[in-house]
């Protein structure tokens, strides 16, 4: 029982960075069309960021703080810099941007700080935070990290002019237009807040996968299924994705474990929890396109 | 008084293809113009154009000002609010922030509170279904709602595409009854096209008639009415 109270409460602990990363995907997705294949290499990069600042004595927080406002920038700037010229492009230039983006940001990363693993702090102590047997002290940090800023996002979205303008100009962006809103910024602030996000998801990962420029490309597949799972036009449907995904991995390993326990049988297990992110991929695109919390988008032809 | 908007020597192009050819108008301050003519004459195309929708050659000012080539939102931040054709609603949000947004521009935001309650003098029914998604209303009630989320943008000059579009007669007799009160009661230049040309020149002062791309005829609405060629083709007597 312990043991699987200890299964659920890491999965949630995946899931909250998965649901962070999904979020961002999503985001970039709803005003754009676009799956951002780099998301997860500029997390990678913002998470170096944030070391980097640790490195030069700052404090875990100061560095965290630092590192999500300067992903913003970031996010911005690409937007600016590099897809604002292509915005009537073909899909696939853009997704081929996307791909020298996710190998630019690798090779950056490797370049300057080598591709050596490097351990990455907690900021957790162990003295407050977890329940002894059931949840670690850091898996405990990253829920409540995560649910903070999922809150504040939900807050921003839902109740201040600028989030509902976001909203407006992802939705019918030639009406936004019509009602003032400055379509080209509420993008460009889109990709800030989606590379913040993906910040807090890489550095909040890192000491659990440790610090190296690969280290979110496993991450960015999980997300990718959990924004499937909750309707990849869903924003909040990617963030209880992101949960299911999370738990369920870890769930069937469990399974599997049991099974091999009880009957000598090797099935499933630890090993395979990556391969279950892409079944789900695959099962949601054949049987669920639209995810279990998406729209069906219709399109008169 | 000078004119609150005027076109002169207009044209419009979709990409290669040249729509608008040489439309020229004014609308005077508080007045209702409409723009007659058949599908395709560049109805829609003058009102996009006017909103920088489109690109275009010529010269349009607005109180005094040249606005051509302007960005579609700067134009929309001197207050001129654009209808558009199928409403422009948006279908996720709920009325009451389809609403709130078309106050995101403003300055005076403690007005805005008193202008929502105006609005719903005008348009009862969407205080009624303020939390709802705006997708989920009717037709008319959707048309009501581009009308006021317009009226929300405290503007000086209505664009009007086609509101009675898709509209059961009673409904589109309300919506014409409250325009006319919108224009008098809070002074707001409008431009009206409609398909409706018999609607159209009882609300309108004057009318302008287009025709592939150019004005044919123009004048007060009262003599347009009575212009034979005009009875014929668009009023159908």
């Amino acid at each position: 029982m312990e043991q699987f109270l200890q299964q659920i409460a890491s999965g949630l602990a995946n899931g909250a960075i998965y649901a962070c990363v999904a979020l961002a995907l999503v985001m970039i997705y709803v005003s754009t069309d676009h799956i951002n294949f780099a998301q997860g290499e500029m997390a990678m990069f913002s998470t170096y960021l944030s070391w980097q600042l640790m490195t030069w004595g700052l404090s875990f927080w100061m560095a965290f703080i630092i590192a999500v406002a300067l992903s913003f920038v970031m996010g911005v700037l690409i937007e600016r810099l590099i897809l604002r010229p292509l915005h009537n492009a073909p899909v696939l230039s853009i997704i081929v941007v996307f791909i020298g983006l996710l190998a630019i940001f690798n090779s950056m990363a490797g370049a300057i700080w080598s591709y050596l693993i490097k351990e990455y702090p907690t900021p957790f102590p162990k003295s407050s935070f977890g329940i002894a047997g059931v949840i670690g002290p850091h898996q405990l940090g990253v829920v409540l990290v995560t649910l903070v800023v999922l809150g504040l996002l939900f807050v921003f979205f839902r109740y201040t002019p600028l989030g509902l303008a976001m909203r407006a100009a992802a939705q019918n962006p030639q009406m936004a237009r019509l009602v003032g809103v400055r379509v080209d910024w509420m993008l460009a602030l889109g990709w800030g807040l989606a590379a913040s996000i993906g910040a807090v998801a890489g550095i909040m990962v890192a000491h659990i996968v440790y610090l190296d420029p690969n280290m979110m490309g496993g991450i960015l597949l999980y997300a990718f299924a959990s924004a499937l799972v909750g309707g990849i036009s869903n924003p909040a449907g990617a963030v209880v994705g992101g949960f299911i995904v999370g738990v369920l991995e870890n769930m069937v390993a469990f399974a599997g474990n049991q099974i091999e326990k009880a009957t000598g049988v090797y099935i499933i297990g630890n090993g395979e929890k990556l391969t279950v992110a892409l079944i789900i991929v695959i099962f949601v695109l054949t049987v669920k396109p639209a995810g279990l919390f998406g729209r069906v988008v219709v399109k008169r032809v | 008084m000078a004119d609150l908007l005027e076109v002169k020597g207009l044209k419009a192009f979709y990409g290669q293809t040249q729509s608008l050819y040489d439309v020229g108008f004014s609308i005077p301050p508080g007045g209702i113009t409409t723009l007659l003519g058949a599908n395709g004459a560049g109805k829609t195309t003058t009102l996009r154009a006017i909103c920088s929708m489109v690109r275009t050659d010529g010269a349009i000012r607005f109180d005094g000002k040249d606005i051509r080539g302007m960005a579609t939102e700067e134009i929309v931040r001197l207050r001129i609010a654009h209808v558009p054709e199928g409403r422009g609603t948006f279908t996720t949000l709920t009325v009451d922030e389809n609403l709130r947004i078309a106050a995101y521009t403003r300055k005076d935001k403690a007005a805005v509170q008193a202008d929502l309650d105006r609005v719903f003098a005008y348009f009862p029914r969407l205080k009624e279904r303020l939390q709802q998604q705006a997708g989920t209303l009717s037709g008319g009630e959707q048309q009501m709602l581009a009308i006021a989320r317009a009226l929300m943008l405290k503007p000086r000059l209505m664009l009007l595409d086609e509101p009675s579009f898709g509209l059961a007669p009673l409904i589109v007799q309300e919506i014409f009854r409250i325009m006319r009160r919108i224009n008098e009661e809070e002074k707001v230049s409008m431009l009206l096209v409609e398909q409706n040309a018999a609607l159209a020149l009882d609300l309108a002062t004057h009318a302008y008639v287009l025709e592939t791309g150019k004005v044919v005829m123009s004048g007060p609405s009262e003599v347009v009415k009575n212009d034979e060629n005009v009875r014929k083709s668009y009023l159908g007597y």
